[in-house]
């Protein structure tokens, strides 16, 4: 077709057809080992379709290396190495070392769990931030050791069942709380950091986007739902972050030099038990025991927190009238 | 030319001179001059390396692994408990096959908190899969520290590349650094077969089962074994352009022909050859200096203790509960000597010149059971002696 034809031309397009056709990046093949309805693989997934092929992964060791690589295999298609797991946020700040000084453009991306970046990798997450590289980190958040078997971190939510934190008749599961990463990443006033779920895949999008574009570090925090270990059914792993999010529990936010920048709104939020009541890990709540009420109360209250200081519900009325999560202001639109 | 330098100093220009494009280290004494020397580099624009400060050892080794993963020539440097710190990462690197050179100042482990010189650092982590070399002096750390990146890169092995604490990093000598250009026509572009790169992707260190790991371990031992050859030629091609030939895998000094030997590692080696001439009514003994501890070179010393009918072994480590680690390995491998064992020199206790002819009390009668020889067993309580 000449340039004067395409003036002239009609043409019919069919955006949906054409956008089902448009080829997306898949930087994580399907045929991996994953559980059905695993959070952390969808949420990867998710995360290299919009980061593209022109970067490098450094993963720590768990679920998400073991399910996606068991030798000769590999579901990569994209530079992968995975060291240790205590050590990724370092081997990526090696890499982008090594990129620098070959004056080469590709985005280091490290990807560790909750383990690897809330506890026994949060020296080096910490170093490498405070240094400066240009690496995207992103925390596949399933809130406990799940590679292992289920064991508690310092990001399983208070009163979670795990299998180190078991309740029974003297505990209610985890005493402690989840610890509040972001705003600790946060505090090293790197560029950009923000939370996301899977629920919310196009928020997600965006936020890599704008973390890919970002020159120094920026931090993913991705609410990854682990059936297996939170106890809920296969396919309702989505519900499961949607409610997360629609509770207050896991507010969706942008910091940028440690200021907030940007939250997802949640109009009408909902009672955190609708939450809960779709985990295992979260049944022994749901006994006629004072201890239990209790413990409903204090994760309602946490969410309540969140709602009053992150200003959940939103700052003016809402013209479409909606709960506001699917529409209006979601996180990272700003950037799209 | 010759100049007198700091043992520090000269291996921070020796590095400098191989053209790493990344250096990561984290200061632990007697390590620190070593890095500070090549931080003065960077800040002079004698080189545009990338230097990343890290926060740990743990994440020194970590961003020079990721960066040599990355396709760039990469250099770190520890001691003592950073050694240990490091440890999972050492190993980490070796099964990856990755090709780095770190230079371990060698120092005592605590507890009790010790910061001066004996070899229990690397001598914790011979196991970890390195090549590993003791130089007996600085000018020796200096040429290993070039033949060390081109028998890691044609080995794909890392080499530690070990110098005595404050004995040698902190001893001013007199010293030969080779041109940049001796450097450049000998240590050709870094090379590395599985480099991370977007046009070819592949995945490094993936989980391997029951089915292919043993398989993988051999592989990785047997890669140790045939560096043998590899260190020889390494010596050998830099001796030809610099015309110093510090020895291969061993060296056998003194007198060849005695039936008595001393094996050291590390710079005690000259306090002993210093010695043999300071005490001439003792016989000469045949001195080898045991320069790569890893891959351990069994033919090599074999041939060099032909011969023998004793073998006093010193080193400046051991394993707590069982003996000497160098002289465990050397008994088991030269049969018909009789081998002694002796730790000296433990947390930086001055070795002194008479340590000669103490050792060569020692052997002259059967007690081969090994002994810390410069113990003083009076200071200790008597359920400890």
């Amino acid at each position: 077709m000449s340039a004067t034809d395409s003036q002239t031309a009609e043409v019919k397009v069919d955006i949906a057809q054409l956008r089902r056709r448009q080829p997306r990046f898949q930087g994580l093949e399907s045929g991996h080992r994953a559980c059905l309805g695993c959070g952390e693989a969808l949420a990867a997934r998710l995360v290299l379709e919009s980061a593209g092929p022109n970067v490098m992964i450094a993963n720590a060791t768990g679920c998400l290396e073991v399910f996606s690589t068991a030798w000769p295999e590999s579901a990569w298609r994209v530079p992968w190495v995975h060291s240790l797991f205590e050590n990724t946020a370092a081997v990526a700040a090696g890499m982008e070392a090594a990129l620098k000084h070959q004056r080469q453009t590709a985005k280091v991306l490290a990807f560790a769990g909750d383990g690897g970046t809330f506890d026994i990798g949060f020296q080096a997450v910490s170093g490498m931030l405070e240094r400066g590289h240009n690496v995207m980190f992103v925390c596949f958040d399933n809130e406990a050791y799940m590679n292992t078997g289920i064991q508690r971190s310092g990001s399983t939510p208070h009163a979670a069942a795990t299998t180190t934190s078991p309740a029974g008749r003297e505990r209610m599961g985890k005493r402690h709380l989840k610890k509040d990463i972001v705003s600790i990443i946060s505090a090293h006033h790197i560029p950009y950091a923000a939370t996301a779920t899977v629920a919310y895949p196009s928020d997600l999008r965006k936020k890599v986007r704008r973390a890919i574009d970002v020159e120094g570090p920026s931090f993913l925090h991705v609410h990854s739902p682990c059936p297996l270990g939170w106890g809920h059914d296969s396919d309702k792993s989505i519900q499961v972050s949607r409610l997360a999010v629609e509770t207050g529990l896991f507010p969706i936010i942008e910091l940028e030099r440690g200021e907030l920048t940007s939250v997802m709104p949640i109009r009408h939020p909902r009672p955190v038990v609708e939450y809960l009541k779709l985990q295992n890990r979260f049944r022994h709540l749901f006994a006629d025991d004072a201890r239990a009420r209790e413990e409903l109360e204090h994760l309602q209250a946490l969410a309540d927190y969140n709602i009053e200081v992150y200003g959940l519900l939103g700052d003016g009325p809402d013209p479409l009238d909606t709960n506001g999560v699917d529409s209006v202001r979601r996180g990272g639109a700003k950037w799209a | 030319m010759i100049e007198a330098l700091e043992g520090s100093q000269a291996l921070a220009r020796a590095v400098v001179l191989c053209r790493p494009g990344v250096v990561a280290a984290y200061p632990i004494t007697p390590q620190t001059h070593i890095v500070e020397n090549i931080s003065k580099l960077v800040a002079d624009g004698v080189t545009d390396l990338e230097l990343v400060s890290v926060e740990s050892e743990f994440s020194a080794a970590s961003v020079a692994m990721g960066a040599a993963a990355a396709g760039s020539r990469a250099y770190t440097a520890s001691a003592s408990q950073g050694i240990l710190l490091m440890s999972e990462v050492l190993f980490n690197i070796s099964g990856l096959r990755i090709p780095l050179v770190m230079h371990c100042a060698n120092r005592a482990i605590g507890a009790p908190l010790n910061i001066w010189n004996d070899q229990s650092d690397s001598m914790a982590v011979r196991d970890a899969g390195w090549i590993q070399i003791y130089c007996a002096d600085n000018q020796e750390a200096i040429d290993s520290t070039v033949q060390a990146y081109r028998i890691a890169e044609r080995t794909e092995l890392p080499v530690m590349v070990c110098v005595d604490g404050f004995t040698l990093t902190h001893t001013l000598e007199s010293l030969e650094l080779p041109s940049q250009e001796q450097v450049d026509g000998y240590l050709p572009d870094y090379v590395y077969r599985r480099s991370l790169n977007v046009r070819q992707p592949i995945s490094q260190g993936t989980l391997v089962g029951p089915d292919v790991f043993p398989e993988a371990r051999h592989s990785h031992h047997q890669a140790l074994i045939n560096a043998i050859p590899e260190i020889e030629r390494a010596n050998a091609d830099w001796a030809a352009v610099c015309g110093r030939d510090g020895g291969a895998l061993l060296t056998v000094e003194g007198d060849p022909d005695a039936e008595i030997g001393i094996l050291a590692i590390g710079s005690t080696i000259g306090t002993l050859a210093e010695a043999m001439e300071e005490f001439p009514d003792y016989p000469k003994v045949r001195l080898i200096k045991l320069r790569v501890f890893r891959p351990f070179p069994i033919e090599a010393l074999r041939a060099a203790c032909a011969g023998l009918r004793k073998l006093a072994v010193i080193e400046r480590a051991f394993s707590a509960g069982m003996g000497g680690i160098v002289g465990t390995e050397v008994r088991a491998n030269v049969p018909g000597v009789t081998v002694y064992n002796y730790a000296i020199g433990l947390g930086g206790r001055d070795i002194p010149l008479t340590i000669y002819p103490r050792i060569l009390d020692a052997i002259a009668g059967d007690d081969t059971r090994f002994q810390i020889l410069d113990v003083d067993l009076s200071r200790l309580p008597e359920e400890d002696r």
